[in-house]
């Protein structure tokens, strides 16, 4: 941690004497930067700025010409009907538990990862595969091994109180979501795994010692030195993973295509774009999908805020 | 006490590897039954009677070979523009101090959080406008931009630790700054380029609900975009052994670059996160 902070001692002397030169440099620092902001902002604040302005309206694609202005309405309509809470509701409950499938399972491949010393490399490859993979392979890897016809799940499982030869993995809300989620678990859980392991490795090999030779169960150095030690490198992958799953737009629409009630808020906003050309309306909706990414990225900060300075001024 | 580690620890490794491959086996496997076999329904995991029709057929459809020819462009446009644009924005956070340093990295993050689908419907809008819709730069653009956020930070992250002193070193030895620079610097910085380029393209070669949203034709329209909209002549019957073969050929790219540079992309994915 320590050599990422260095900085060429350079800087630090000739600043104060030489600020010709510091102006130069904050000049060209910024003409650096400055194609990437510009590209970024293209794409992401001018469309927004835009979205909120014809959230403004009544606006549909295919009668252009009706367009009409109608203050707030949009956001009335959406914020009271109830399938927008259906959706958001969905959302929240495969964000929740997925990223909390994932916190455990995660953290116990970067146990194993951490501890392995042979065939690293062969364990690397294959936890990179999933990561790799995209989503759309992933989730029709897993509606065929659920289905009804050619899955393997059926005829492997049947055994277990729940699982039927006949189980239609597609029929019903709470089964769909089920077979949604195992897609989204499967294929994020080597990132988790992998931000883990980064962070384990940086709890100081000494300091479990000295607590194993102090007495300290597995259990208690677990929890007393290994998870105080890594914070940092938990809030990190718990607020990348919420965010990416509260934003689950893929695996619903190949799996489900929204049916059953499995539909997600992303996946209501782009039904409303696309396939019904309500701009006005999906324009609320994104504003709407905006701002509570936003509010949730505040609540993980805000929740693991003490801790990460905790961790940084351990660190 | 460490014998039972030891064996713990072999389990959960035993454990991972099949989590990890045992789906791509199901896909593979899949994409060997036969379309008969499908159609009567074939709930084993092997297949009865193993062909390669499926990889012949799907070779021979012209909008398979035509979305992959798009994902293969668009991608690899993106991942290059995108490096370029984050190399320098990262040599300058690296290296420099100028003002609005910390807003630009505040920024990355939060365009890296930023929720795709909310822009679907205000870049619709205005590429139809631009006549952007249903092209490749329609595309090209908005990966750029959603994966510079991670360029970035994975770059600025690799840029700090190199040494920059050696570049004046060598020019203290004689040598010119075009030489210190290609000889010293470039061979340095290098493997963090690469990285991030890595990343950048598996975010382009995964991408689908902008995919899905800005094409209307093969014209533009890539894999995972085509994959989801092939569905066969009936819809109650997909046509499950071609889409696990197109699976497996889209995954083959990403399967040679993790064996190649398995180490590089694990050491980007988390120095940026970690450390930065």
């Amino acid at each position: 941690m320590s050599t990422t902070l260095q900085r060429p001692p350079a800087d630090v002397s000739a600043k104060p004497a030489m600020s010709d030169r510091s102006a130069a440099e904050n000049r060209l620092g910024l003409k650096l930067v400055a194609p990437a902001v510009i590209m970024m902002l293209l794409v992401t604040a001018w469309p927004m700025g835009q979205a909120l302005y014809l959230s403004l309206f009544r606006y549909r694609l295919t009668s252009p010409d009706d367009r009409e202005f109608i203050g707030l309405d949009n956001y009335v309509t959406v914020l009271t009907d109830q399938l927008f809470w259906q959706d958001t509701w969905n959302t929240v409950l495969i964000m929740v538990v997925t990223v909390a499938v994932e916190l455990v399972v995660g953290f116990t491949f970067a146990m194993v990862m951490h501890r392995i010393i042979i065939a690293r490399g062969l364990m690397r490859t294959s936890i990179l595969i999933p990561y790799g993979i995209i989503t759309v392979v992933s989730a029709y890897a897993w509606q065929f091994a659920f289905s009804l016809n050619n899955g393997f799940v059926n005829s492997w499982f049947y055994w277990l109180p729940w699982i039927e030869q006949d189980t239609n993995w597609f029929g019903d809300h709470w089964h769909a979501m089920f077979a949604i989620m195992v897609s989204e678990i499967w294929k994020t859980t080597p990132f988790m795994a992998l931000l883990l392991l980064a962070g384990l490795s940086q709890v100081s090999e000494d300091m479990l010692e000295a607590a194993q030779v102090d007495g300290a169960t597995w259990w208690q150095r677990l929890w007393k030195v290994i998870l105080p030690n890594m914070r940092a490198a938990i809030m990190v992958a718990v607020l990348f993973r919420a965010l990416d799953a509260y934003r689950i737009f893929d695996n619903i629409f190949v799996m489900t295509r929204g049916a059953q009630d499995t539909e997600s808020i992303s996946f209501l906003t782009y039904r409303q774009v696309i396939e019904q050309m309500q701009l006005g309306l999906g324009s609320a909706l994104s504003v709407l999908l905006f701002i509570s990414v936003l509010l949730l990225a505040a609540l993980i900060v805000k929740l693991f805020k003490v801790d990460l300075a905790q961790a940084r001024g351990e660190g | 006490m460490k014998g039972k580690n030891a064996i713990g620890t072999w389990a959960g490794f035993l454990l991972i590897l099949l989590w990890c491959l045992f789906p791509v086996a199901w896909i593979i496997s899949l994409s060997f039954k036969s379309e008969g076999e499908t159609a009567v329904g074939s709930p084993q995991f092997l297949p009865k009677d193993p062909t390669f029709d499926n990889y012949t057929a799907i070779i021979d459809n012209p909008d398979f070979t035509r979305a992959l020819i798009n994902s293969f462009g668009i991608s690899l446009i993106s991942t290059l523009l995108a490096v370029i644009f984050a190399t320098l924005a990262a040599y300058a956070i690296a290296r420099l101090e100028f003002k609005g340093k910390r807003l630009v990295l505040s920024l990355a993050l939060a365009i890296a959080m930023f929720p795709v689908v909310a822009l679907v419907g205000p870049l619709f809008d205005l590429w139809t406008r631009f006549g952007l819709f249903n092209t490749w730069p329609g595309l090209i653009i908005p990966y750029m931009s959603f994966t510079l956020p991670l360029a970035i930070w994975t770059l600025s992250a690799f840029f700090r630790e190199i040494p920059w002193e050696m570049e004046q070193a060598a020019q203290v030895d004689g040598a010119t700054s075009w030489q210190a620079f290609r000889k010293v610097i470039v061979p340095l910085a290098a493997p963090g380029v690469f990285t991030a380029a890595i990343l950048t393209f598996f975010f382009a070669w995964n991408e689908f609900v902008l995919a899905i949203s800005l094409t209307s034709t093969t014209a533009s329209r890539t894999v995972p975009a085509q994959m989801s909209f092939f569905v066969g002549p009936d819809p109650f019957n997909p046509p499950y052994a071609q889409l696990a073969t197109a699976s497996v050929i889209v995954t083959l790219p990403v399967i040679v670059i993790v064996l190649l540079f398995q180490r590089r992309i694990v050491a980007g994915l988390t120095s940026g996160a970690v450390k930065g």
